[in-house]
């Protein structure tokens, strides 16, 4: 480890600390925010880690989502609820696996569709389930207060940035720069392709997994079509892309000004939500295709460029 | 004609596209140390013959075996782990890395591999060995064209590859670049390195080769060293036609 990335680790470190300490502060409206702000950066965090280096985009946040929601609120009858998100991850991973080994043969576009379809299919199953047994949605009533959510939140994108970090400088990060880069020059190096993204997919599906395993508590009341909505894969994919995917701090940036700016959305516009995303994407796409992180970039560039001349 | 104890070995290799066969029933070896010319006029099947070899595209029918062991049907990057390395007719590079991660991309993944500080050694090492040790750390975008043909052939050597493939290395040059060209792939011929080299220069293949195989719609027509194949009369033909053979 060099200086530079010790020095970073203990900045992290300190970040975190003080991050934890929002529910001290006492307002229930700022924890709420907190809360959402937490499990956003997780899930993009975590959704730019493969997508970013592959470029495959992937709308199957909501599928695994679902799944860890699901995962809470049948096993929170029968096991103790700190044994859930460990195993809603490892759901959310096989889930992942089985997908990827599915399409991440084919060509971006079928992985696309695939993956938006994956919500749609798990749902329609539970759905299909619940007319069978004759039973509607799921309670999950615990002791869990907002507070503990956000703390577990907190810790989950801790390990987040830490499974980052470290993939990033492994062999099979080095692998994945090279895949997003030009595939047949890195099937012709020697690189395992399928294998490498497969393994990588399995990372936002088990965090999107355990995501929703750890925020069930806060809904009560799961029930398909909440738990598997496609708004939550679209957002995910919208906040990651506004910060920007090529850096591991990138899409925190775009889950702050985007988690503030949705909620003057909701509350001023309720009925028109999914249009205005739509807009909000399709601006992002054209003004930012490289998002904060790609903007930022290229003003240090400029700098440098021009202290190179002068 | 064959060679004795071939590193390289192609049996009756075929493929076909659709209706269009590409290759037909290819035969011939690659000895240790050999630079092996794989020549014949535009579109007779020798850029099928390299994907062939290194996997990118799977024979019809036939096989192909590195020392003894077939490896017609493996995937790319298992072919590619087993010894054969290759460059690409259009130079594919890695537009996000710099020139030493580049090259590392072969010393990391490929044949014998490395990582961390060796696999930088060792990609420092190729870089010096085509003449671009002191762009190591430039982006590829900011080379000239036969830089980025320099780093191509040192991420191929960096796996240290039992077999390279160069797909018209040498094209598109100018007549100085080619001169540096040739020069550096005398010296890999003199390290004993085993080339099979795809090739439209005519004055490299003269001074590079010592077998040359001719294709030709698809199939053989001429084997043996490299003066008898050129000046022989099916050759000639093959290249320029009824009248001037």
């Amino acid at each position: 480890m060099t200086g530079t990335e010790a020095r970073n680790l203990a900045l992290a470190a300190v970040a975190f600390a003080v991050v934890a300490c929002l529910p001290l502060a006492g307002s229930a409206y700022w924890l709420a925010i907190g809360v959402t702000i937490a499990m956003y950066t997780v899930l993009a965090t975590s959704w730019a880690l493969f997508s970013g280096p592959t470029h495959y985009i992937s709308l199957a946040t909501a599928a695994f989502f679902g799944v860890g929601s699901y995962t809470t609120a049948i096993g929170i009858e029968h096991l103790p609820y700190w044994t859930l998100p460990p195993i809603a991850g490892v759901l959310g991973a096989v889930l992942a696996a089985l997908v990827g080994l599915a399409t991440l043969r084919l060509s971006g576009v079928y992985f696309v569709i695939f993956t938006l379809g994956l919500a749609e299919l798990v749902r329609q199953v539970i759905i299909w389930f619940q007319n069978v047994s004759g039973t509607k949605g799921l309670y999950v009533l615990t002791s869990i207060t907002e507070a503990h959510i956000f703390w577990q939140l907190t810790g989950l994108a801790a390990l987040v940035y830490l499974v980052g970090w470290a993939i990033w400088r492994s062999r099979l990060g080095f692998a994945l720069r090279i895949i997003g880069d030009d595939e047949e020059v890195a099937r012709h190096s020697g690189i395992n392709t399928a294998g490498a993204k497969v393994l990588l997919f399995m990372v936002p599906g088990a965090v999107a997994a355990i995501t929703g395993a750890i925020l069930a508590p806060r809904y009560v009341y799961i029930e398909p079509a909440t738990a598997f909505t496609p708004m939550l894969s679209f957002q995910v994919v919208i906040m990651a892309l506004l910060g920007g995917t090529s850096r591991l701090w990138g899409p925190l940036v775009g889950v702050i000004p985007f988690t503030f700016l949705w909620e003057a959305i909701s509350a001023s516009f309720p009925n028109q939500t999914t249009l205005l995303l739509g807009i909000c994407f399709l601006l992002i796409v054209y003004l930012l295709p490289k998002g904060f992180v790609g903007l930022l970039q290229a003003a240090r560039k400029r700098v440098e460029t021009r202290e190179a001349w002068a | 004609m064959t060679v004795a104890d071939p590193v390289l070995s192609l049996r009756g290799a075929t493929r076909r596209f659709g209706g269009l066969v590409a290759v037909r029933d290819f035969d011939f070896d690659v000895g240790e140390h050999e630079v092996l010319g794989l020549i014949g006029p535009n579109g007779s099947g020798k850029s099928t013959t390299l994907n062939l070899i290194s996997g990118a595209l799977k024979p019809t029918s036939g096989s192909i075996m590195l020392r003894g062991r077939t490896i017609s049907g493996l995937p790319a990057q298992e072919i590619a782990r087993r010894g054969i390395a290759r460059t690409f007719q259009l130079v594919r590079l890695l537009p996000s890395l710099n020139v030493l991660q580049n090259v590392m991309a072969g010393a990391v993944f490929g044949h014998r591999r490395r990582w961390g500080h060796e696999a930088e050694a060792q990609a420092m090492r190729m870089l010096e060995k085509v003449g671009l040790a002191r762009r190591a750390h430039a982006p590829v975008g900011e080379l000239t064209y036969i830089d980025t043909k320099r780093v191509e052939l040192a991420r191929t050597l960096a796996g240290e590859p039992k077999v390279l493939l160069l797909d018209e290395w040498l094209a598109g040059l100018n007549p100085t670049e080619l001169e540096e060209g040739i020069s550096l792939i005398r010296a890999l011929r003199d390290e004993g390195r085993t080339i099979i080299l795809v090739e439209h220069v005519m004055d490299a293949i003269r001074s590079l080769c010592d077998r040359c195989v001719v294709m030709s719609s698809g199939a053989k027509i001429a084997e043996g060293s490299t003066d008898e194949v050129l000046s022989d009369r099916e050759v000639i033909r093959a290249y320029l036609g009824d009248d001037d053979a």
